[in-house]
């Protein structure tokens, strides 16, 4: 059984460019329907895609890093650091006399550098108006979808040490 | 001998199809996006599933063309 049928004998061309002007109505919905099938393939292939590095995605190694003292950062002041990599940057929020929490400085929306808002207490990013909250980095407002993701932190003595990154809830 | 669809009712049914492709690929792209969605959030068991349904999906969308592509066949036979 052949799965694609011409319509007649003649040549190619001429099925594709009909004598009738009748006919043209069918090639050319042929045509558009074709290719909304080629765009199905397409996003099927993505999904694909997205299905391989989903698989082939190591997890990623966290080191322990001192990221600061605890009395190098002022209260409702900040640090910058990086974690994991030196490509990462991060921001350190002390939120209270004895609170320290640290956020990936990536906006999950389009990469700009999110910042600490200190009189409305959030985290902001100035491309697009997105806010998130200090105490979770869960969106508050604006176009970002997902949450920061937050560094885990942990007290050695008198030095604030990452541990690991999570992804937010 | 089987007659030929006529061609008003030919032109009907390719209209129905090409419309029922055009909602399976509306779907089609929510899929993918909620699926990247959850992939850049860390989720990454929802990629299975977004990828059976996506070629579900697919193949619907190839076997309404090719029933297209039948209708053309038939109808521009006549």
């Amino acid at each position: 059984m052949k799965l694609f049928r011409r319509p007649s004998n003649a040549p190619l061309w001429q099925d594709e460019f009909p004598f009738y002007t009748a006919d043209e109505r069918y090639v050319s919905r042929r045509q558009f329907t074709k290719f909304l099938t080629l765009t199905s393939l397409a996003m099927f292939a993505g999904n694909l895609w997205i299905l391989g590095r989903s698989w082939l995605r190591r997890e990623p190694s966290y080191p322990r890093r001192a990221v600061a003292r605890l009395d190098e950062v002022p209260d409702g002041g900040v640090k910058i650091f990086s974690y994991p990599t030196e490509g990462d940057p991060c921001i350190l929020v002390r939120t209270a006399a004895d609170s320290y929490v640290a956020y990936s400085q990536k906006c999950t929306h389009l990469s700009c550098a999110v910042y600490y808002d200190r009189q409305l207490n959030q985290l902001a990013c100035p491309c697009h108006q997105g806010f998130f909250a200090v105490a979770d980095g869960a969106v508050l407002q604006g176009p970002p979808r997902r949450p920061l993701p937050r560094v885990v932190l942990e007290r050695e003595g008198d030095e604030l040490v990452a541990v690991r990154m999570e992804e937010g809830a | 001998m089987k007659a030929n669809p006529p061609r008003g009712r030919g032109l009907t049914a390719i209209d129905g199809a090409m419309a029922l492709i055009v909602i399976l690929l509306i779907v089609q792209i929510w899929l993918l996006s909620a699926t990247l969605e959850m992939f850049l959030a860390g989720h990454r068991e929802a990629a299975l599933p977004g990828a059976i349904v996506s070629g579900i999906i697919f193949l619907a969308c190839l076997a309404l063309y090719l029933f297209v592509d039948r209708v053309d066949s038939e109808v521009r036979k006549g």
